[in-house]
């Protein structure tokens, strides 16, 4: 199965969701007025674009609708989709050029970070990279024999401490191993934290530190995992944690179910941060690489 | 804007119309346009939204709005109290069952804080003179059951386990067993995290809830969930039948309007809420204060309660006197202090200042750390110093900068600081005096 038809599974229900609610306000209204702007914003708004995101996309559509002298109601809809298109693009392959070179993986509790980190070491297995993960997250517990389960499953050499030691001190280890076993790519677990912990927010500048150091030059991704299902709070979160650690990338997890994700491209329109990554299922292989156009046509379709 | 309040906003759009003179329906139609952005940017589902903005929207046309002298507040009022309405009047708890074992039942998404929620729930529940038993009942996510040891040693509680190659409906019916022959009166079940719109998974929960009768289905929600809230509510509510919500990870700054959605769709109460990753952060749910926390008006009733609990009246009269006076030592400093810190972390007591939330929380670094130096150092003065800045020459700062583990210039810096602050003081006392507002509200910013 190829992406696109992964992901188009993946976000069945998403798109059937958008899709059936767009036709109905297309076909609905006759002409293009206020309203039907109105109830594409809303549109929006329901699938966690976030308001703010929503009526800057709706003012664009409107200057383009005008400009463009669109007639047909159902003419919109593609704009619309030529706008989404437009904030969701943005490079989404990984920079992993060095060997070694490191992946670190963060964001709060919950998202996912542990399952994403299985699925990438699995990614980058298949296509013949030597891979190695750190257990970084010493504070949850059981969260290092939760990567264990899956560095076995995968098949790739797993760095781990006790857990409640310096995460610091796992990830120095770990790139000493990268260094000595010709790893091409070390993965680095950490350990979810909110956003506004600050002093936990430091030690992420500290893990990031021990990798400039040790590794200059190397080749590096930082990657955010957002929950598909967060609201508007996935923008402070991206917002944050991009302050202490320089976000390159996000990954967007639990698309499968039937939350739209839509505030990622709130994230992306303030940011500009790309989304590399979206996690579609619990399997091994429900992870694939970003496509802004196929996401939005999947949407749309 | 993203972050900011709705009193700001709503402000804003009384000021026009004020400058108007009198209150048109269009003018409410603004003010409700503004209270729907609010909710949505709070990330409450949009139905419920539009429902909520129609009812209060009858209420506030309605003339004790248009006749108010400040309308705006009314409507404030209204959707606030509204709000509460929705959410629950009262706290409601776990009702045990009169034959013990109680049977909670834990259930949600993955990633929403079951397994930490249970840990917290059986210390919680086992304050109150209950003796718990954790079932591990998560057979899919590596290390889950492992996870949920790890909680029940760190509490002494123990925990059901038969690995993760036996059907999970055995597991809790082995667990009821164990719990009947070991005399635990409560028994809660951790289950694995699920998709609600996987059958397969959404039956064997069905399974799990028959085998056992739980006496209360909890449905873990984290409190960051945006619009799909509704769905994941309805979907477990309706294949399970749930008797309530916990809220989690609510010591974010998420507005989490989720909980305003979940509550509606299901009609059943949150009872606790989970506020931080100690297995004793899970506090009971104060809808008034969830109100607020959605509209983005800051926790003032928890602030309020807080600073009244904490201040001492008759000190703080005094010290109001000392600081006009210009009689404020040192040693009042430290009181004040004890004060502060009596009313929780600073920049928990800061986040429920309204308007100060998000943006504003940002630019004030509260560092608790210097809170602790400075404490340390007044501290290792004699009483003398302390009332008396002034004697501290160096070889007293030596000793003071020794006493209390720091260095002069950390003496020095506290002393012209406490210097400075005096100035402040007297600066603020002479303003009060010329406008002859007085200082009578006024408590010392730290």
């Amino acid at each position: 199965m190829g992406f696109f038809d992964r992901l188009k599974e993946g976000l069945e229900k998403t798109r059937k969701g958008i899709t059936e609610r767009i036709d109905k306000v297309l076909v609905s209204f006759g002409k293009i007025d206020d309203e039907l702007f109105e109830e594409l914003e809303e549109i929006l708004v329901t699938s966690d674009i976030g308001i703010d995101t929503s009526m800057k996309i709706i003012e664009d559509l409107k200057k383009k609708v005008r400009e463009n002298k669109v007639i047909h109601p159902a003419d919109v809809k593609d704009l619309l989709k030529e706008e989404l298109v437009h904030v969701m693009e943005g490079e989404c392959r990984l920079n992993i050029g060095t060997s070694p070179s490191v992946i670190i993986v963060i964001g709060v509790n919950g998202v996912g970070k542990t399952t994403s980190i299985g699925k990438i070491a699995n990614l980058l297995k298949q296509s013949g990279k030597k891979v190695i993960v750190a257990a970084g997250d010493t504070f949850r517990a059981a969260a290092i024999d939760q990567l264990e389960v899956w560095a076995n499953r995968v098949g790739v050499d797993l760095i781990k401490h006790s857990e409640g030691s310096d995460p610091a001190a796992v990830i120095y280890d770990a790139v000493q191993a990268a260094k000595a076993r010709k790893a091409d790519v070390l993965i680095c677990d950490t350990a979810g934290r909110l956003h506004t912990k600050k002093n936990l927010m430091e030690e992420l500048k500290k893990v990031s530190k021990v990798i400039d150091r040790e590794l200059p030059g190397a080749s590096r991704e930082t990657l955010l995992v957002l929950d598909a299902t967060t609201g508007q709070n996935a923008i402070a979160q991206a917002k944050t944690f991009n302050e202490s650690s320089d976000i390159t990338g996000i990954i967007l997890t639990k698309l499968d179910g039937t939350a739209k994700g839509g505030v990622i491209i709130a994230v992306k329109s303030e940011l500009k941060i790309p989304v590399k990554l979206v996690g579609v299922g619990e399997k091994m292989e429900d992870l694939q690489e970003f496509n802004a156009r196929e996401f939005i046509e999947a949407l749309f379709d | 804007m993203v972050f900011e309040g709705l009193s700001a906003k709503l402000q804003e759009t009384m000021k026009k119309i004020r400058g108007q003179g009198r209150v048109t329906e269009k003018d409410v139609k603004e003010m409700m346009r503004e209270i729907k952005l609010a909710l949505l940017e709070a990330d409450v589902n949009f139905k419920v939204v539009k429902d909520f903005i129609n009812k209060v929207s009858e209420r506030a046309v309605g003339q004790d709005v248009l006749e108010s002298l400040t309308p705006g507040q009314q409507v404030v009022k209204i959707v606030n109290e509204e709000l509460i309405e929705l959410m629950g009047k009262t706290q409601s708890k776990i009702t045990f069952a009169p034959n013990p074992p109680t049977v909670l039942m834990m259930v949600g998404l993955q990633g929403s804080g079951k397994t930490t929620t249970s840990g917290k729930l059986a210390n919680l529940l086992r304050k109150q003179g209950k003796n718990p038993l954790l079932v591990a009942c998560d057979v899919y996510r590596p290390a889950a059951i492992k996870q949920l040891q790890v909680v029940g040693d760190q509490l002494n509680v123990p925990v059901f386990s038969m690995g993760d190659k036996v059907n999970p409906v055995d597991i809790a019916k082995a667990a009821l067993e164990h719990a009947r022959a070991k005399l635990h009166d409560l028994v809660i079940i951790d289950t694995a995290g699920r998709l609600h719109i996987n059958e397969e998974l959404m039956e064997e929960l069905s399974r799990i809830k028959s085998a056992v009768k739980p006496h209360e289905i909890l449905l873990v929600v984290d409190s960051m969930t945006g619009q799909d809230a509704v769905n994941v509510a309805e979907s477990f509510n309706e294949k399970l039948g749930i008797d309530g919500i916990i809220l989690t990870k609510l010591d974010g700054d998420t507005r989490g309007g989720a909980a305003l959605s979940v509550r509606t769709v299901t009609g059943k109460p949150i009872k606790y809420v989970g506020m931080g990753e100690k297995l004793s952060d899970l506090e009971p749910f104060f809808p008034d204060r969830m109100a607020s926390r959605i509209l983005g008006m800051g926790d003032v009733l928890s602030l309020i309660e807080k600073a009244q609990e904490s201040f001492d009246e008759k000190k703080a009269m005094e010290l109001e006197k000392k600081m006009r006076s210009q009689q404020f030592t040192l040693e009042d400093f430290l009181d004040q202090m004890q004060q502060v810190k009596k009313m929780g972390p600073l920049n928990q007591v800061l986040g429920m200042i309204p308007g100060m939330n998000n943006k504003a929380l940002k630019n004030v670094e509260v560092d608790e750390k210097k809170m602790v130096h400075v404490e340390a150092i007044i501290r290792s003065m004699t009483r003398q110093e302390r009332m008396e800045p002034s004697i501290i020459n160096a070889n007293r700062k030596k000793r003071i900068a020794a006493g209390s583990g720091t260095t002069i210039q950390d003496v020095n810096r506290l002393l012209k600081e406490f210097e400075e602050m005096k100035k402040l003081f007297k600066m603020m006392s002479d303003m009060g005096r010329h406008r002859g507002k007085g200082l009578g509200k006024f408590k010392m910013p730290f």
